[in-house]
């Protein structure tokens, strides 16, 4: 059996709630979609038990009714995990996993910016990667927005 | 005269890859106390730009997320387009790949080890590796037609054969080069103005590299011991035999030996992948429409490891394209590196993570906060500031300058 086989039933006996949503489409790819209520017991389990210490990106995605946050995590071997959850649009709220991941930071402001998450517990600092006079409820990565010029200068008019 | 802080912001105009950057320094005399960052500055947009064009179209605006490492995009987004379509992309493909991936990692390296130079007043390093680094680029504009952006994926291999008249040119110019890096290395190794100047700047040790999440040579340099092309092969790394280069100096002196060595390896590698390059096809007839699916593709750029996420939804676009190049995993990393460092420092630091300038334009305001007042210098003169500030301390390239030898004329 390989490591990635090995992996997901770790994943499943530890967590019963993941045993039909874990995916291996090739050698060291690991896809599971996680409830984002549960993400965060998953995460400190694949960081501290199953060696996952490599943070890669975290991808936003509008996924209509909700937003997809995929968090690509590493082996040192290589083997990837990639953790994915979604959170109503309406009220797209995640932790931050910047205590974890000091690197996650980056990421995340992009997610705030691009796609209008909420992350709490963000530490204070400079926005990224939009400029500072981005008008506000822009969110560029938004299946709807088409990014006409004329609108955002209306918007930010209004404001 | 009491001691105060001053505040000194050094960008935005201050490209560096996609994310030209604007640092705030808070000094205290000399040195460093506390540094934020500001990026973004030259967001363009390319993720939500993929999501309205067609895959062939997004492979063309994806080479040109970085103006070095093009070929680093280009192959890692194609790869993971091929995989969710369930393309075999020809062996032959692979190895033409991998060639150019390791042609573009020498003339990459040769660059940073010429701005390297130029940043701590060692101009005739900088004149020298730069004029040694036209060899591979004649090359790379040989085999693909252009000095950069090569255009060489298509989705399913590649655009161009290497015919066998090109392959004694090829290997003529890597063994010049190779005969050139074999004195930058004994320069690195036995200079000890260089050696004094470098050592200790920029310190990251292992833990905090780690910790931190820096990404190739930056991190290989704190002796961790990651390598995207061993750890998680791609392309035709799987069958080709390369040492990963690592160094416990901690510093800008170890990222200049990982990068020398990892030049020598390079060098070796262009030669086995001549030899062992199969024949027959270089690619495989792609659908416009790519079924729905998602796939992660990593690779290993010259900068460190480059991250693509594709989800495709069945029709001829992309529903989603994400791209996470190595210098948004180093930028944090500097930050770091520069606290309780010399103002001096600042230049080779910053130039030590790779982070591909090209601008000429690079102003630095310094600010004093109890006076408020501000002043505006230029990058130029920040540079002066710390090769003046070493030549007092007795670190001084004019005579190395001068001395510099050629090794080898160049074929």
């Amino acid at each position: 059996m390989g490591e990635e086989e090995n992996i997901k039933l770790q994943l499943i006996q530890r967590f019963a709630f993941l045993s039909e949503n874990i995916s291996i489409p090739r050698t060291r790819r690991i896809f599971a979609i996680v409830p984002a209520n549960n993400f965060r017991q998953v995460l400190e389990y694949a960081t501290t038990e199953l060696g996952f210490v490599i943070l890669c990106t975290i991808t936003g995605l509008d996924e209509g009714p909700t937003l997809g946050f995929i968090y690509h995590l590493a082996k040192e071997n290589g083997v990837m995990l990639n953790l994915h959850i979604s959170v109503a649009k309406e009220k797209p709220v995640i932790k931050t996993i910047s205590n974890y991941f000091p690197a996650a930071d980056a990421y995340e402001r992009e997610l705030v910016d691009l796609l209008g998450a909420q992350v709490e517990g963000l530490p204070a600092g400079n926005r990224y990667p939009l400029p500072d006079d981005w008008p506000a409820g822009q969110y560029p990565l938004r299946k709807d927005w088409k990014g006409k010029v004329s609108e955002i200068t209306e918007v930010k008019e209004n404001a | 005269m009491p001691e105060r802080n001053f505040k000194v912001s050094i960008g935005p105009q201050h490209p560096a890859l996609k994310e030209p950057e604007s640092f705030l320094l808070t000094l205290r005399g000399e040195k460093i106390t506390e540094m934020t960052v500001r990026l973004g500055y030259n967001h363009r947009g390319v993720e939500k730009a993929c999501e309205g064009r067609s895959y062939i179209q997004c492979l063309y605006l994806i080479e040109r997320v970085c103006g070095i490492c093009s070929h680093s995009h280009a192959t890692c987004f194609i790869q993971a387009v091929e995989e969710i379509a369930g393309l075999a992309v020809p062996k032959r493909a692979q190895y033409i790949r991998t060639l150019i991936a390791e042609l573009e990692r020498i003339h990459s390296h040769l660059l940073w080890l010429g701005v390297a130079g130029h940043e701590i007043g060692f101009d005739t390093l900088l004149m020298y590796t730069w004029r040694d680094r036209e060899a591979v680029m004649d090359i790379l504009a040989l085999l693909t037609g252009n000095r950069v952006n090569y255009g060489m994926n298509t989705i399913g291999g590649v655009r161009r054969d290497i015919t066998p008249d090109q392959i004694p040119q090829i290997l003529t110019a890597i063994d010049a080069l190779e005969e050139r890096t074999k004195y930058y290395v004994k320069v690195g190794t036995e200079e000890i103005t260089l050696r004094e100047r470098l050592s200790g700047v920029g310190t990251l040790s292992k833990e905090d590299a780690t910790r931190l999440g820096a990404v190739g040579p930056t991190a290989r340099a704190s002796g961790v011991d990651r390598d995207t092309r061993r750890d998680d092969p791609y392309a035709a790394y799987g069958e080709l035999d390369f040492r990963v280069i690592t160094d416990n100096h901690n510093d800008v002196y170890g990222r200049t030996l990982v990068r020398l060595g990892e030049l020598m390896e390079s060098y070796k590698l262009v030669r086995q992948i001549l030899k062992q390059m199969p024949e027959g096809p270089i690619s495989v007839k792609a659908p416009r429409k790519v079924p729905a699916g998602e796939a992660v593709s990593r690779y290993e750029a010259p900068r460190g490891e480059d991250v693509h996420y594709v989800k495709a939804n069945g029709t001829e676009k992309p529903e989603r394209v994400k791209v996470r190049a190595p210098t948004l995993a180093n930028v944090q990393v500097v930050s770091h590196m520069l606290k309780d460092g010399y103002l001096a420092d600042m230049p080779i630091v910053i130039a030590a993570i790779d982070p591909c300038f090209s601008c000429t334009d690079r102003m630095i305001s310094i600010v004093d906060t109890d006076r408020n007042t501000a002043n505006t210098i230029e990058w130029n003169e920040l540079r002066s500031i710390g090769i003046n500030w070493y030549r007092k301390q007795g670190i001084d390239f004019t005579e190395l300058n001068r001395n510099f030898k050629i090794a080898r004329e160049l074929k």
